[in-house]
């Protein structure tokens, strides 16, 4: 029923990107972001749309599967290209009622969409070629430095990739306690708010108890291996940059260039 | 009064990577007052179709009809057929929600649409005949046993008062004591309510004592349906599929291979017993 959740979901493939270190990823996908922000114009639209075809293209992640991320923003979508739309003081272009929209409020509009879908789409290339716990991995190496002042980057780290481990079994005991509710007559769909929230207890009092009974569980199992935190603590697999994680790196630093170029001399 | 199951198809996930074909063709009949055992190895597709029986989980192709009536047509009114065919799942914590075992058992004939007073003498009578002491019947059901919360779990669905009682492993994790306790249980309601069961288990030594008919689930096909005595006469194939007869039967083949003329397809204790008995009477007889 929800198994159709697809952010922070990994897609198993044999691609280039999957085999990436994770820290080149997230430095891509940061230097991605910035430039998503700050492109201006249409040649920097092409330049931002070309990264990301590329990126996908690569990944070998099915466009359909990335494309199922969208549903969940699709509110936040229209609401703020509706602010743009209609805030946006400016040159007159319909009048409708009291509402004007403008010029540049349709142009801020149309772009806030497209930074918006591509933004999940370049974040969740990330997701669904790194597993999480690669991720937090990488995470936890990139922000070593910060443990100088310190920040307890491999506990964060640690509560990180505990958490994104959870989301699907918790999305699993949902989905089952929700079959279970069901077949004993209960009704999450129809109704009005009130009556919606109401049927949600029989649903949210299980996964409660069944939430807490893992964590502590799990705290157990931890104990009973000796985990006493980060200090001391070595890798299965440390990570270690390849060939392919160089070259990325340039590839990345080369685009920067490109982007940083374009908007001082466009 | 029957289920048809028609050629029924699931796939998970379909066309993405994690895809799995779950159920492939399944044909099934089944009759009223039926005592029903699956048995299959995990991942063999049984949980998959009980939840099919009450239109939990939609067929990618085929067509399921229940007395008659397609499951799948648009006026079809699915909440009562949840009513009608009760599916107790796994594990009773997926269900317990309520402060009190007796309003947690309230839940269902509730949402029925049934009154409070309805509603509350059908929880009582479905507690009665899960047999929970009437002394727990207004505690929390947090604090009970893994066998009593089981119990607690049937009688929520049973005070919806189901034609069909559909249990998927009720005795999962359970000892040996609160096991027989459950299946005895359910034997009994079997044979004074008429109700048809369909049992789901693990264990050959339960679906030999307890059902008349035994289906066997192998990578999402029926591989045998037919009495256990039958089924459990192919013990070399179950052992391929990673299943296996009651320890019982493999006794008696043993008893045949060194010659004394035991019954080789008994499949419970009692049979084997009197089975052995009766060699030793035939021997005695003839000296």
């Amino acid at each position: 029923m929800i198994r159709d959740i697809t952010i922070g979901q990994y897609y198993p493939a044999d691609s280039v990107i999957h085999k990436l270190d994770p820290r080149v990823k997230l430095f891509g996908v940061v230097i991605y972001v910035i430039s998503l922000f700050t492109f201006r114009g249409i040649w920097g639209f092409l330049l931002v749309t070309l990264a990301l075809a590329a990126m996908i293209k690569i990944s070998k992640v099915p466009f359909r599967f990335m494309v199922k991320g969208l549903k969940a923003i699709v509110i936040i979508l229209i609401i703020t290209a509706m602010f743009n739309l209609f805030l946006t003081p400016g040159e007159t272009l319909v009048t409708i009622w009291k509402i004007k929209i403008t010029k540049e409020g349709l142009k801020s509009a149309v772009f806030m969409a497209i930074r918006l879908i591509y933004l999940i789409l370049g974040t969740s290339t990330l997701t669904l070629t790194t597993t999480p716990n690669q991720l937090t991995d990488g995470m936890e190496k990139a922000f070593r430095p910060l443990n100088h002042i310190h920040v307890p980057v491999h506990e964060v780290a640690m509560m990180i990739s505990i958490a994104l481990r959870f989301i699907p079994i918790l999305v699993e005991e949902t989905d089952k306690i929700m079959k279970a509710q069901i077949a004993r007559g209960a009704d999450f769909e129809s109704g009005n708010l009130i009556k919606k929230a109401k049927a949600m207890v029989p649903l949210l009092v299980p996964l409660f108890i069944s939430a807490f009974r893992r964590a502590n569980d799990l705290a157990l199992a931890m104990e009973a291996r000796c985990y006493n935190g980060g200090a001391g603590r070595t890798k299965m697999k440390p990570l270690k940059y390849q060939k392919a994680d160089h070259i990325s790196y340039l590839v990345i630093l080369g685009y920067l260039v490109i982007v940083i170029l374009m908007r001082v001399l466009l | 009064m029957s289920i048809i199951l028609d050629k029924v198809n699931y796939v998970y996930s379909e066309k993405t990577a994690y895809e799995v074909h779950a159920l492939k063709d399944i044909n099934l009949k089944i009759e009223d007052g039926e005592f029903i055992g699956i048995i299959g190895h995990t991942g063999s597709g049984k949980s998959t179709l009980i939840q099919h029986l009450n239109g939990l989980v939609k067929a990618t192709s085929g067509g399921i009809y229940y007395n008659g009536r397609d499951i799948y047509d648009e006026d079809f009114n699915m909440k009562e057929l949840r009513g009608k065919v009760g599916l107790v799942f796994q594990y009773p914590e997926h269900q317990l929600f309520e402060t009190t075992i007796f309003a947690d058992v309230c839940f269902g004939p509730l949402n029925q649409g049934l009154s409070k007073k309805e509603a509350e003498l059908q929880a009582f009578t479905a507690l009665r005949s899960v047999g929970l002491p009437e002394e727990y019947w207004y505690q929390s059901p947090f604090e009970l046993s893994g066998g009593q919360k089981r119990r607690v779990a049937i009688a929520g669905v049973l005070a919806m008062k189901p034609e069909v009682l559909v249990l998927d492993e009720p005795t999962a994790g359970l000892d040996p004591q609160g096991r027989d306790e459950i299946l005895d249980q359910v034997a009994k309601m079997h044979k004074e309510l008429g109700m048809t069961i369909i049992l789901v288990s693990h264990s050959m030594e339960d679906v030999a004592k307890y059902v008349d008919r035994l289906i066997v689930m192998n990578h999402g096909s029926v591989m045998f349906d037919g009495t256990p005595k039958e089924v459990f006469h192919h013990y070399q194939e179950l052992e391929a599929v990673g299943l296996a007869a009651p320890q019982v039967t493999y006794l008696m083949h043993e008893l045949r291979k060194k010659g004394i003329p035991v019954d080789g397809e008994a499949t419970t204790i009692e049979e084997a017993k009197a089975s052995i008995l009766k060699c030793f009477q035939n021997r005695e007889n003839r000296s």
